[in-house]
């Protein structure tokens, strides 16, 4: 690095050599109609998907089956119950976190559901957090109930046996 | 086929997406910003002999690295401006001023900065400034708030 040379009122003063940049980004989202479908139940206590008249069940539903392209048509109640199909054990403090360090989040295949929804998985050791494992969700008071994924707190560990887990791209057909 | 009713109206809620990105300034800039701190303007000498304000790390004309960090200002002249009648929430004056290229004693450049002169019929052209610091400095563009003119 070449030497550079200060004026006379800057020598002797501790220089700065970072600066904080932050980027913020504010923005108003709109859910659309089918994803206001889901968190409208999720406000009553009450997961609900989607089915493509394929068969699939989509939760949340965007409204439409991406392999078919067309609006799926059918409203299923699912429970707050499924398998644990993959996850990630965070280990890294990050800002915005607002968890304690380690923890698990998961993609969780609700029962009668194709499509995993992302969620944290507390209750266990991150060492017994395994994929085939069985959670259910463990929901906030009925009075804090709110059109957000964070009603449910968290899913745990269900005590079922484990299931075996057919991974992404196994059986599927199109 | 059916299909699924629509509940009325569309959910939508505040999103907010933040990086709290930290960068390091090099020595040309950190100069820069260190004399901010200190309220004092730096500029740079490139090899044609005019000085830079911010310091640039290379010479515009030869692309050799400039080393040469020069006192500028404190006073300033406008060379050009414009306008603003409606600031955002992000402009740093919250009534109208004026963007402006203000070039600072000793510069041979000038650089874009805000100008709260209160009204636009107390902006011109070749008119002098100067700068207007902020209580708290820390290193950082946001020490100097604005340009004011002089009295």
């Amino acid at each position: 690095m070449p030497e550079i040379t200060l004026p006379a009122s800057l020598q002797g003063v501790e220089p700065v050599r970072s600066v904080r940049t932050p980027a913020r980004l504010e923005y108003r989202y709109t859910a659309g109609e089918a994803t206001t479908r889901f968190l409208l139940g999720i406000k009553q206590g009450k997961i609900l998907g989607e089915r493509a008249p394929g068969g699939k069940v989509y939760v949340p539903s965007r409204g439409a089956d991406p392999q078919l392209g067309v609006p799926t048509s059918e409203q299923v109640e699912l429970p707050a119950v499924g398998t644990l199909t993959s996850f990630c054990v965070v280990n890294v403090a990050f800002y915005g976190q607002g968890m304690e360090i380690p923890y698990t989040s998961g993609l969780i295949l609700l029962d009668g559901s194709d499509l995993p929804i992302m969620h944290l998985i507390q209750e266990c050791p991150v060492d017994d957090v395994r994929i085939g494992m069985r959670v259910e969700g463990v929901w906030v008071d009925d009075a804090d109930l709110a059109p957000t994924l964070e009603s449910i707190r968290y899913f745990r560990p269900n005590g079922e046996p484990d299931v075996e887990v057919v991974q992404p791209g196994e059986g599927v057909t199109w | 086929m059916a299909e699924l009713a629509p509940q009325g109206e569309v959910l939508s809620a505040p999103l907010v997406i933040e990086y709290p990105f930290t960068r390091t300034t090099g020595p040309v800039v950190g100069a820069f910003l260190t004399g901010l701190r200190e309220q004092v303007l730096v500029g740079i000498r490139g090899s044609d002999g005019r000085v830079i304000v911010p310091p640039a790390e290379y010479d515009p004309v030869t692309s050799e690295d400039l080393t040469e960090l020069v006192e500028v200002g404190p006073g300033g002249v406008v060379d050009t401006w414009a306008w603003v009648r409606h600031p955002s929430p992000k402009h740093p004056v919250d009534r109208p001023f004026a963007w402006a290229l203000v070039r600072p004693d000793g510069a041979d450049v000038g650089f874009l900065q805000a100008v709260d002169a209160g009204s636009i019929e107390a902006m011109a052209t070749g008119m002098r400034v100067r700068p207007r610091w902020a209580e708290e400095r820390e290193g950082s563009i946001h020490d100097l708030v604005c340009w004011e003119p002089e009295a």
